[in-house]
Order: structure tokens, then C-alpha cells, then sequence
């Protein structure tokens, strides 16, 4: 028996972060140079003392599983208990895809009844954030609630773009508002719930026989329980989060960590990140190489300039290379006299000598036009082509091409 | 991928009374080199690149670090049913009591129940004073084709005399057979061993029995130089970068010698080197700092000034510090103002702001661990 089980939802496409989605699941994108975006959960449960971990699949999972392997980088590698990636599976009555949030959880119940939990923790695989779970377990148990749900304070002006709890002093919740025109309060959910399994396992069930339901948290287990008058916790959270679900998001996460005045702290010993090494050499400066304030990793070399930037393990600039205020996902590669800004540049794709991508807010006509440009993965940016900010690249580019 | 199964040995201790700062509280095998790695890390992931999963580890004293380091193998792929094993200081009771093994052969012969029951028909013996990547596979092949009894890993001659102390030379004749055995001595005409050898498992065994029964001690000497008319034992010639760290000035010229990217992609180009994985967090680079020419480990922040220098993890410069020419280790701290200069700090070491070291580089400067400047 285990007292508390976490479920991460991981299949998500991440449709919202377009090239960078289209072979892997969105909690599978790198960040912060040797990251991936589902090292946060997992490490947070790695840190909070949580030892069972079921992860949901179903979009593009071949990246994730192989990531998530045996669970070790992780210490989840355990004989009872330990992480388990858990995609749709088959049935004697029929099968589905997962349909939704919740429904990828009814499907598993199983899964969580052989380990016969007191409580099941339901995490999602976009979040940015350092959290030791147990405290908000702690508020769950002392508050006999049936449900704590995490929220944090979010400026009242952009409120209206997340679900909003509202709750009284206590922080027992009486309402729930998924993006509300006027919002009541600034409490927004984080998306992290921690339920008594009984009571979860009967509302699961009481769901999924609904066939007009959309099988979601958000839109429907959660407003079913305050309906029923089931007690609802709020559990307030300080600190950094950060949802990187689209591409604006997932660049200013990312240079987050380069603000030096930013709190969030992913380099502190406490409560460590973990992530499945590469294996790669010490990173290499070079003589001819220029660097400000920027994150490098493992395997990196620097010939040219890198300003702001993010370098993930094997990323290189050449000679009379400019990198600035843009991102290199591993592998990704600038040839000499090219010129990145404000882009991101997936895995393994190369610029070649010349091409000049991306481009500053100030050089765009209006601001409402630019944007961060990306380059998918295992592309060929041609010499000298152009890739004007805001673009999305999907496929090779020829050289000279222009791309807006 | 190699066709016969072979078991891989490792020396744990040998050579390293040449590097004896450094190697006080350590075994040469875990002497930390290139920023994340240790000294172990080059013959074990050449085995595991073979195709070798079972190896064992020699070692004598001074072996806490290897094996905090080395752990269950896991990070070298070697947590396997029969993966990697620590041969600890095997004290062997003879008539003159308990004794730990002094040379080769004994070593070897302390060993030998291990070799005996090892399902393997070859044996690859490595020290660990190279940094190298040689090719394994390719090796054992070479010595299953000369049909040799002995096969030994050189390298072309290198002059430099602190190369040539405590260094075994060979004359290579036809057949790649060896001819004569010097020992630290130089001459244009040998080749010099990289102490890599590989021998017939049953072979081993034969030898070291034969020889440890008329009280002999070194492998090279009493038993292949002494028997080079009746065994053959070849020569590989080994083309790739190899540096053998033999002492401090080695040390710090092979260390910064990781700054000219044609090493580096001789070094790791050709096959991972693994080793132990620390979860360090990237390089943060803040504004104003100034780096040129320098190899540097995850985990590292680099507010000041850095030129031609290998960082290990987690090392710190602070704004307004310099650091030229040197190799600092593990956690080193580098205080405000400080400035350096030729310098080996070893793990741990703090160099409080405004300090200013210098070695020459020729005779660079070692802080030992710990120490707080």
C-alpha cells in the first residue's frame, strides 16, 4: 500500500507549440539547456518522497518513453512502485484512446488500485516549477478535504486567461470559473490536484458514464464535486510556475533563468532537478568566441558571439557566428557569419554560413507582427536565406529563400 | 562489437607514487581529469565501447573515491548480471601472513579466482595513467590474428624525459613481435607501452601461477622480457592521441592541452566516454564576464575572467577575478578580485577575493584539496 500515488498527464500534442511538437510529446521539449520539460514533475516527486508515478501517453510517446526509460536519472527506479508510463491499452469491453484529463485517469484505475492509495496526486507535464508535494498534502489531510487544488496569485488584469478558484477565508473554494470575463478573484489553478482516491475513484466512474461529458478536471470533475458540496481546498503556492504550453511562453521561461534578479532558482542544491544525462564532454569556449550572459551546456562549442542565449548539450556556433536572445536545442548548429535573434533552433537543424533568422521587437513594423521565429527539428536553413520573426519553419529552406 | 568474450581488468593504483600530490587521498584510477571526468573513465568505457561487460577493478589503497565514483557501474553500462566488480585490496595469507600484493603478478595472482571463473576467452589488463581512446575491439582482434600469446599497446616514441621515467620500451620486429624490453630508457628505435595488454585467459592464468611460484613481481620484466624467445608477444601500435600523465607538469599540460578542439574530437569524437553523472545544472555566463579559450564542465558560474583553462563542476569565478592557464577542480571557488595564474587547484578549494597565485608553466602552482587560500 502506498499513501499517495502521482498521476502525470503527459499525452497532450501541445498543438500550440507547432514544429516543436510534431514528433514528441510536448512534456518531452527541451528547456533550461539540458532539460525536458517533464524532468520538473518528475524530480518534484523524486524530492517530495513520492515513489509511484504513473505517466499518461498517448501523443507522439516514442521520445518520452525512451527518456523516461527505467526511471532512474530520477531515482524512480524501484522495486515496488516506481515510474510507469501508461498509455491506452485494450480491454475485454472495448477500447478508446484517452478522451480526456480524466479519462485517462478512469482508464488506470486499476493501475492506482493495485498500490491501494489514500490519495493520488494529478500533475500535468507543462509546468515549470519546484514544489515539495508533501506540503500541499499536509493542507489536504489537515483540511479533511476530498480535493486540494494548487493555485497561486496571478495579476488581477490577465486573470481572465486562467480557470479562477474562488474561496473563502479559509481557502475552502465555492466556486470555480474556467477563464471568467470578470474574474471575483486572483486565484488561478495550477492544474496539480490532490484527491482522496475513494472519493475520486466514484466521481471517475460517475463521469465516465456520462456520455455528454467531455471526461475533463477542469470542465467537469472538479464543478461536479463543488456541486455535490464535496469540501474543496485551496492551496496557495508562492513561488515560480510557469506554463510553457506556447512558444512566447516557452522562450520567456527560458530567459527567466537568464535574469539575474529572477527568483527561480533551478541551480539550487534543494530540491535539485534531475534530468538523463548525454554524456557529453565539458562544453568549449574558444578563443575567437564572445559570450554574455547566457546558459551553456555539455558537448557545446563556441566559436562566434552568444548573447542571452540558451546553448542545449552539442550545440555549436561557428566562427563569426551571432547568436543572441534565442534558443539552440541540442545539436542545433550555426554556421559561420550567420545571425540568430529572438529564435528558437530545435534539435539537430543547421543554419547555414550567411542566413540571418529572427528579428527584434524594434525592428518589427508593429509589435503585433513579431514574434519568436522557430526552426523545427532536423532541418537545413539554406545560405544566406531569411527567416523574419514570428515564422514557423516546418520543412528545409533553400538558399536565399525568404520565410516570414 | 568483439566475437570472443573477454573480461577487462583494470589497475586501480599503478603509477601513481609519479603523481603523489595529487593521489594522497585518492587512487591514480580516480585522479579527476578534463573537467568531469576521472582518470578510470578512459579504459572503461573503451572496454564497454568493445563490447565488454565484465570488468574487474584492482585496487590496493586510497580506493573510497573509486568507489564512491564508480558505484554500481551503471553509468559506464556496467550494473549487469556479471558487470563490474571491485577487487578490493585482496590481502592473500601466505606463509608469511596476510600480505597485499606488491607488482603486477601478484596483483594477478590474488586475483586469480576471479579470472578463473570469469566465462571469458581473452583478458584485456589496463592501468589507468593514459588519457586515451583506443580502440579495443581492434586490438583484440590484431592479437587473435598474430596468434600472440602477449599482445601490448604502444605508442610512438616520445622523448620527453619525464615520459620516459618509470616507462616501458619495446623493439618491434617482423610480425609485430617483440623483440626487446627497456625500461626507462628512450630510444627513436622502441616503441613505448601504454600498459594495455591482452592475454588468453588461460594463458594469464599459466603465467602468473608459473611466476608467482619463483616469487616474481613484475609482469613486464620477469615474465615477458624473460621469455621473449619462447612467447610471442606482439606490439599494436596505437595511432590516436595518448598523453600519459606522469606527474603534476603532465597533469597540467595534458589538462590544457582539452582547449584545441583536434584533441577533443580524437578524445570523445570516436566513442563516448562515460562517467559518474552529477545532475549539474548548465553554465550560467553572466554580463560582463569575459571567457576565451577554455573547457569548461557543467554547473559552473562565471562571473570574472577566464583565459585558457579547464573547469571541472561547479566551479566559481567571481566578478573582478581572473583566472589564466589553469586547471581548477571540482567546487573550486574563486573569490572577488582574486587572480590566477598557472595554477592546479585540486576539489574544494577556496581562494578568498583579492588573492593573487602564480606557478610557471612549466612548474604550475597545486593547492591541495580543501585548502583555503
Amino acid at each position: 500500500m502506498k499513501e499517495c500515488v502521482a498521476m502525470l498527464l503527459a499525452g497532450g500534442q501541445g498543438s500550440r507549440l507547432y514544429a516543436l511538437t510534431q514528433n514528441i510529446a510536448k512534456p518531452a521539449v527541451p528547456y533550461g539547456g539540458k532539460y525536458r520539460i517533464i524532468d520538473f514533475p518528475l524530480s518534484n516527486c523524486a524530492n517530495s518522497g513520492i515513489d509511484t508515478v504513473g505517466v499518461l501517453t498517448q501523443y507522439q510517446p516514442l521520445e518520452l518513453n525512451e527518456y523516461i526509460g527505467n526511471g532512474k536519472p530520477w531515482d524512480l527506479d524501484r522495486l515496488d512502485g516506481g515510474v510507469h508510463v501508461l498509455p491506452p491499452y485494450q480491454k475485454a469491453s472495448g477500447s478508446d484512446w484517452y478522451l480526456g484529463t480524466a479519462n485517462a485517469i478512469c482508464q488506470n484505475i486499476a493501475f492506482i488500485d493495485r498500490y491501494d492509495p489514500q490519495y493520488v496526486l494529478v500533475l500535468s507535464g507543462d509546468h515549470i516549477y519546484k514544489m515539495d508535494y508533501r506540503k500541499m498534502l499536509d493542507v489536504h489531510k489537515a483540511s479533511e478535504a476530498d480535493c486540494t487544488i494548487s493555485v497561486m496569485k496571478v495579476p488581477m488584469e490577465e486573470a481572465s486567461r486562467f480557470g479562477i478558484m474562488n474561496a473563502d477565508e479559509n481557502g475552502v473554494i465555492y466556486e470555480f470559473e474556467e477563464k471568467p470575463k470578470n474574474p471575483k478573484s486572483d486565484l488561478a489553478s495550477m492544474g496539480i490536484y490532490v484527491f482522496s482516491w475513494s472519493v475520486l475513484r466514484e466521481y471517475l466512474l460517475r463521469d465516465d458514464a456520462n456520455s455528454e461529458s467531455d471526461h475533463d478536471f477542469g470542465k467537469n470533475i472538479i464543478p461536479a464535486m463543488l456541486n455535490d458540496g464535496k469540501k474543496m481546498q485551496a492551496y496557495a503556492f508562492e513561488g515560480y510556475w510557469k506554463d510553457v504550453g506556447t512558444i512566447a511562453s516557452l522562450w520567456d521561461a527560458n530567459m527567466d533563468l537568464l535574469n539575474p534578479s529572477h527568483p527561480f532558482d533551478v541551480w539550487s542544491k534543494e530540491n535539485r532537478i534531475y534530468s538523463r544525462p548525454l554524456s557529453l564532454p565539458p562544453h568549449y569556449i574558444s578563443a575567437t568566441a564572445e559570450v554574455q550572459n547566457s546558459l551553456i551546456t555539455e558537448g557545446s562549442q563556441v566559436y562566434g558571439s552568444v548573447d542571452t542565449s540558451v546553448l542545449f548539450g552539442g550545440a555549436y556556433v561557428e566562427e563569426g557566428a551571432e547568436v543572441s536572445y534565442s534558443l539552440l536545442l541540442p545539436g542545433a548548429r550555426v554556421k559561420k557569419g550567420a545571425k540568430v535573434m529572438y529564435s528558437i533552433i530545435a534539435g539537430n537543424s543547421v543554419v547555414e554560413e550567411g542566413a540571418c533568422i529572427g528579428g527584434t521587437p524594434e525592428d518589427s513594423e508593429s509589435i503585433d507582427d513579431w514574434g519568436i521565429a522557430v526552426v523545427g527539428p532536423n532541418l537545413t536553413v539554406g545560405k544566406n536565406a531569411v527567416i523574419k520573426a514570428n515564422a514557423m519553419i516546418y520543412d528545409n529552406v533553400q538558399e536565399g529563400e525568404v520565410k516570414c | 562489437m568483439l566475437t570472443h568474450d573477454t573480461l577487462g581488468i583494470v589497475f586501480a593504483n599503478m603509477h601513481e607514487q609519479s603523481v603523489m600530490d595529487m593521489t594522497q587521498e585518492r587512487s591514480m584510477a580516480s585522479l579527476p581529469f578534463g573537467g568531469r571526468y576521472r582518470l578510470v573513465d578512459f579504459p572503461l568505457s573503451a572496454f564497454v565501447h568493445a563490447g565488454i561487460s565484465q570488468v574487474g577493478i584492482v585496487t590496493k589503497s586510497n580506493y573510497q573515491s573509486l568507489m564512491d565514483h564508480i558505484g554500481t557501474g551503471r553509468d559506464w553500462d556496467l550494473a549487469r548480471r556479471k558487470g563490474i566488480s571491485f577487487l578490493s585490496p585482496y590481502s592473500y595469507t601466505s606463509s608469511e601472513g596476510n600480505m597485499v600484493f606488491h607488482g603486477r603478478i601478484e596483483a594477478i595472482y590474488a586475483i586469480r579466482d576471479f579470472i578463473e571463473h570469469a566465462p571469458c576467452e581473452y583478458v584485456v589488463l589496463s592501468d589507468s595513467d593514459h588519457v586515451c581512446s583506443p580502440d579495443i575491439e581492434d586490438i583484440v582482434n590484431f592479437h587473435i590474428r598474430n596468434k600472440a600469446d602477449v599482445t601490448m599497446v604502444c605508442r610512438d616514441p616520445d622523448p620527453d624525459p619525464d615520459n620516459v621515467s618509470n616507462s616501458i620500451a619495446v623493439k618491434v620486429g617482423d610480425d609485430n613481435r617483440i623483440t626487446d624490453i627497456m625500461f626507462n630508457r628512450y630510444s627513436e628505435d622502441y616503441l613505448q607501452s601504454i600498459n594495455i595488454m591482452v592475454v588468453g585467459r588461460l594463458k594469464l592464468l599459466e603465467l602468473v601461477e608459473e611466476a608467482s611460484s619463483h616469487a616474481k613481481t613484475m609482469f613486464e620484466r620477469d615474465i615477458l622480457l624473460a621469455n621473449l624467445d619462447t612467447l610471442k608477444v606482439c606490439a599494436y601500435r596505437c595511432s590516436g592521441y595518448v598523453r600519459r600523465i606522469t606527474g603534476l607538469k603532465s597533469y597540467y599540460k595534458v589538462s590544457l592541452e582539452l582547449n584545441d578542439p583536434e584533441v577533443t574530437a580524437q578524445l570523445f569524437g570516436s566513442q563516448v566516454i562515460y562517467t559518474k553523472v552529477h545532475d549539474s545544472p548548465p553554465v550560467r555566463y553572466s554580463i560582463g564576464c569575459s571567457v576565451k579559450d577554455s573547457f569548461v564542465a557543467d554547473g559552473c558560474t562565471i562571473e570574472g575572467t577566464v583565459e585558457n583553462c579547464v573547469l571541472f563542476r561547479d566551479v566559481t569565478v567571481e566578478k573582478g577575478a581572473v583566472v589564466r592557464n589553469s586547471v581548477l577542480m571540482q567546487n573550486t571557488f574563486v573569490g572577488k578580485g582574486a587572480e590566477l595564474d598557472c595554477v592546479v587547484s585540486d576539489k574544494d578549494v577556496t581562494v578568498s577575493e583579492g588573492k593573487k597565485l602564480s606557478g610557471d608553466s612549466e612548474y604550475p602552482l597545486y593547492i591541495k584539496k580543501k585548502s583555503v587560500v
